[in-house]
């Protein structure tokens, strides 16, 4: 990959949304949400890595750039 | 014209009997944000766009079909064999009055399918806006249904899928970008 487009961004974001203690739920604490990698390339440049084909076909993108797997991030939380 | 490829563009799997996750899984067959709506807005938006993007509304609008496809074998085998009882256990009792086990184009709440979840506004940058939106937002309903599902088959796929939301929000994009440019023009400043 391009010196330049190496991945200087994270594609997941949290914050803690407000509590009132008139609010009747356990708070969530942390919420999540995504910022995958198409957000932050523009025109994607010439000569971005690519998977091989194989690869490509099971992920879902021949761009390296672009793939981003998903969890879900309360589960991982263990919530 | 199209050419029809008799396979799936991902092999679809799944691991137990779960009609409930096949209630949740028809969001993305007949609702507002779903591969139904997303294939009809992309190919019937071609017409009236600048040719530099045209290919790529058709290519990706074919593409929504295959994904529409996937989402019918997942949520045909999620729902296969269930009796009428585990069908109302699901929830999908409303659903197998109306049609047994057959697939419909309607949302997790049983609403049908409408034209007016789609736009064609002929302005080439509010089209493109609302094709990046929609990629987005099937994009977050992918993650919503994988939060909610204990099938790990079954969400392998629906990450391949919501990939592919990510690869063509990023075509869309481009396409944006195509659109704004000035290169050809000569224009001086």
């Amino acid at each position: 990959m391009n010196e330049k487009h190496q991945k200087s961004f994270t594609t997941v974001k949290s914050y803690r949304p407000f509590h009132s203690r008139y609010d009747p739920c356990k708070p969530i604490g942390v919420k999540y949400y995504s910022t995958p990698p198409n957000l932050f390339l523009g025109f994607q440049p010439p000569n971005l890595q690519q998977f091989s084909a194989k690869e490509a076909l099971k992920k879902g993108t021949l761009w390296r750039f672009f793939y981003d797997y998903y969890e879900n991030p309360y589960e991982k939380k263990g919530r | 014209m199209w050419f029809y490829e008799k396979k799936l563009q991902y092999p679809v799997r799944v691991s137990t009997c779960n009609p409930k996750l096949a209630k949740y899984l028809i969001e993305q067959y007949g609702g507002a944000d779903g591969e139904l709506a997303a294939a009809l807005r992309y190919l019937n938006q071609r017409y009236t766009i600048p040719d530099k993007v045209v290919g790529l509304l058709t290519d990706i609008g074919t593409e929504e079909f295959a994904h529409l496809e996937m989402i019918a074998t997942m949520v045909y085998k999620l729902t296969k064999d269930a009796t009428p009882e585990q069908l109302k256990e699901a929830g999908l009792g409303e659903h197998y009055v109306n049609h047994d086990s057959a697939l419909f184009y309607n949302n997790a709440a049983g609403t049908p399918w409408t034209a007016t979840y789609i736009q064609a506004k002929g302005d080439p940058i509010a089209d493109l806006y609302e094709d990046i939106a929609a990629e987005e937002k099937a994009r977050a309903t992918y993650q919503w249904i994988i939060d909610m599902s204990d099938d790990p088959d079954l969400n392998d796929g629906l990450r391949f899928l919501r990939q592919r939301e990510i690869v063509h929000s990023q075509r869309f994009r481009e396409a944006v970008e195509i659109l704004k440019e000035e290169r050809d023009r000569k224009k001086f400043f």
